[in-house]
């Protein structure tokens, strides 16, 4: 979407390189984006993304650990908010409550100075700070009281608000200053589905009719698909994917962003050659390219994009296992060996049918396969180390419970002072690229397998490398092996990072 | 089933007997007898003299010359000085505490209410010590600083705790919004924090205002006995055995506290919530 012959005065805001920490911890990560004059544009992604503190340096309320903020082309990174040219509407409203309807819409306006050229007595040009006159003040109040439908509510007070009402009061508050952005900070969680439905075509019109810059934020994928001109997927800190929502939905970047907007099936499959993907054990037709020859990569398939045959003519046959009607459609699980896939049709099959499916070369997307940590499902022994990705690691167990130590039977006390026995407990465990290493005497690491692939990545090679029962391992090397190499993998304790199973199904 | 709600019942209105009996021995009876003595004479009858007589001069004098209108006023205009000092102090410690980014904001808190656990009489005769070490103890024109100083530093912690527990309640937000819309920070306490503060500074006057009307002991302390606060005068006429007059005058009292504390909006059902039932 980034044409650099598009000139740069139409970019109304822009975050060049802008990051920010929080005690240490980076919560918004080197981000790069602009935004058009008159445009409708959201952040979205799940809570924690950085998507609110992204926004909150847009309104002034946190300064950025580095990086630039540029409005309209001027640096406003450290500017205070009162300073800014940009009103906000809460999560929360944040109405005063002290103040009624009119109070609170009139308290942007009653601060506003506007320059005034006088002659003084003995001629000379002043330039003067004024107050608005109170009748301006009233009529822009009313005026901005009738865009959101609340003409007649200004003696009001605001706790005797509905939601809906004090949502709309929060906009009349902030856009009749007239600001040239208008940020919105998930405005309507608040509200119940049905009121939600219908603020997000007013506020759609709104923005229509006021022309101003709307920025949005959101972890509410259809809201953002109904509203923008323009998404920005976030997810831990960095932007994922800045598009249209078509081009968003449709060619989703990555796992993440298949994942996060609309349904999606992930596989993980590899490309044989340009046009060609494998997965589920099964080539397929597809129109991307571009990638190395046999780099695993991540395959989304939408549900919808999934065809249902007779058995004989699909790519993969399966026997459908569960079949839920949706409204407008059917939602099936179909079972094809290994895999479950997911299928949305308006016409349904029995449940204990064989059918085939096949997909669209459209209707596959191919992306490169993101790697940030390797993570298997692994087993803590009887000797407190863990089992996993067919291998046998020493870990630190105490790291499952703060505070715990070992005593000396191997048993875990925590630090309540209840003493556990850890053999067969289930756990997550992630190990990060860096921290594999390679060696070629067999007996030394915790799993073998073979080097399948490597990759030259400026810096360093990365390999994966496919033990006896097909289980990857990929990790970073700056030294050269050879593909095919039988190799041992080591892991230092400390590396191996362990969290309960239990806990993630409670979060 | 039924049983067990019956006797959650029972226990709801049990709880409440303790406090119903304390309230009609100590407030409701007390009160009583105070009416009675101010409207019967020494041999119990019914009568309107007290009152009149309080309000009338003496020797010539009209009432506006009489000692205990004097009195009522230098008690009036101590107990005013010593709220507003309070104020003055307490806002920007309760403020300032309120904001800080500390994370043991009660441990600060505590500075100033510990001294509080010491013995009231026990701090009023240190800083009379004080004053008479400093040289302004007892002496002419230094009598009612000396009393407004006793006040303040006794009643001080009555009127930061209330404050601070509003300003600690502020959501942040309205702060953010404020700014948000255009007012740098000085105006955005002014208009934002200020008064959605209002409730504990209504909380803390009231708390410092009614008892620095009374409380005789830090005056005839801090002063030898020199300077005479309504407190005192109740005090005088019920040691003299003016039981009727004493009565009297507390009903007085009792009225203008009551007033003060509607005009001020004591009696809100808001501020009751936000302020009034904090506990130190």
């Amino acid at each position: 979407m980034e044409t650099k012959k598009e000139k740069k005065s139409n970019h109304i805001i822009e975050l060049v390189n802008v990051s920010k920490e929080f005690d240490g911890v980076t919560v918004v990560e080197n981000i790069n984006f602009y935004v058009r004059k008159g445009e409708f544009v959201t952040f979205l992604g799940p809570s924690g993304c950085g998507k609110t503190t992204t926004l909150r340096m847009i309104a002034g309320f946190e300064i950025p650990t580095s990086g630039k903020i540029l409005l309209n082309g001027e640096d406003i990174s450290v500017l205070p908010p009162n300073r800014r040219p940009v009103n906000t509407v809460f999560q929360k409203y944040a109405l005063f409550p002290h103040l009624n309807v009119f109070e609170n819409v009139a308290f942007g306006l009653k601060l506003k100075r506007v320059e005034t050229t006088i002659v003084d007595k003995k001629g000379r040009t002043k330039i003067k700070y004024k107050k608005l006159p109170k009748e301006i003040i009233a009529e822009k109040v009313n005026k901005a009281l009738e865009i959101v439908d609340l003409a007649g509510f200004e003696k009001r007070s605001i706790s005797t608000l509905s939601g809906g009402q004090q949502q709309r009061i929060a906009i009349a508050r902030a856009i009749v200053n007239e600001p040239e952005i208008l940020l919105l900070d998930e405005p309507l969680g608040a509200l119940d589905l049905k009121m939600r439905k219908e603020m997000q075509l007013e506020l759609k019109a709104m923005h229509k009719r006021l022309g101003i810059t709307f920025i949005y934020v959101t972890h509410d994928q259809e809201e953002a698909l109904t509203m923008s001109d323009t998404i920005v997927v976030m997810s831990d800190g960095s932007i994922q994917q800045i598009g249209t929502p078509e081009s968003i939905y449709n060619e989703p970047k990555n796992t993440f962003v298949a994942d996060f907007i609309g349904e999606s099936n992930i596989f993980t499959g590899v490309m044989p050659k340009d046009g060609q993907v494998r997965f589920c054990g099964k080539a397929f037709t597809c129109l991307d390219g571009g990638f190395e020859k046999d780099e695993p990569v991540d395959v989304v398939v939408r549900p919808e994009d999934v065809i249902i045959t007779d058995p004989e003519s699909g790519t993969l046959k399966g026997k459908v296992t569960s079949v839920v009607f949706k409204g407008i459609h059917y939602q099936i699980l179909v079972q094809c060996g290994r895999y479950e896939i997911e299928i949305q049709s308006t016409s349904a099959p029995q449940v204990g049918e064989k059918v085939g499916l096949c997909v669209n070369p459209d209707g596959i997307h191919v992306m490169k396969k993101i790697f940030r940590v390797n993570k298997f499902s692994g087993v803590i022994t009887k000797r407190n180390t863990v089992e996993f990705g067919d291998g046998e690691f020493e870990c630190d167990v105490t790291q499952l419970y703060p505070g715990s130590h070992l005593d000396e039977e191997g048993y875990l006390i925590t630090a309540k002072g209840e003493k556990l026995d850890l053999t067969d407990t289930e756990v997550n465990v992630e190990v990060g690229l860096h921290d594999i290493t390679m060696s070629d005497n067999l007996d030394e690491g915790g799993a073998r397998g073979n080097i399948i692939s490597l990759i030259y990545k400026s810096e360093y090679y990365r390999y994966i490398v496919r033990t006896e029962n097909e289980e990857d391992y990929v990790l970073a090397c700056e030294d050269l092996w050879n593909e095919n190499d039988l190799v041992s993998l080591s892991i230092p304790k400390d590396k191996i990072r362990l969290t309960l199973k239990i806990a993630e199904g409670t979060k | 089933m039924a049983k067990s709600r019956l006797k959650l019942r029972f226990s709801r209105k049990l709880l409440a007997i303790p406090y119903a009996v304390f309230l009609a021995i100590f407030v409701v009876i007390p009160l009583l007898i105070i009416v009675y003595y101010a409207f019967t004479d020494a041999d119990g009858a019914f009568t309107w003299d007290n009152i009149r007589i309080f309000f009338s001069g003496s020797g010539g004098d009209s009432f506006f010359q009489t000692a205990r209108f004097k009195t009522f006023v230098q008690s009036f205009f101590i107990s005013l000085t010593s709220t507003l000092v309070c104020l003055l102090i307490a806002y920007p410690v309760a403020y300032i505490i309120a904001n800080c980014k500390l994370k043991n904001k009660m441990g600060l808190l505590l500075l100033f209410i510990v001294p509080m656990w010491v013995n009231f009489v026990l701090r009023i005769n240190a800083l009379k010590e004080l004053l008479d070490w400093i040289g302004i103890y007892n002496k002419p024109g230094w009598n009612i600083f000396n009393t407004v100083l006793g006040m303040v530093y006794d009643f001080l912690p009555f009127m930061i705790m209330p404050i601070y527990t509003t300003i600690i309640k502020i959501d942040k937000h309205y702060l953010e919004a404020a700014k948000d819309l255009g007012a740098p920070p000085a105006k955005a306490f002014l208009k934002v924090t200020l008064p959605l503060s209002k409730a504990g500074i209504m909380s803390g006057v009231s708390m410092v205002f009614l008892p620095s009307m009374t409380n005789y002991v830090v005056s005839n302390y801090m002063t030898y006995n020199h300077t005479k606060i309504v407190g005192s005068l109740i005090d005088d006429f019920f040691k003299n055995d003016l039981w009727n007059m004493g009565s009297v005058t507390a009903l007085i009292l009792l009225t203008l506290m009551f007033v003060i504390t509607w005009v001020t909006g004591g009696f809100d059902a808001e501020s009751e919530v936000n302020a009034r039932g904090t506990t130190l």
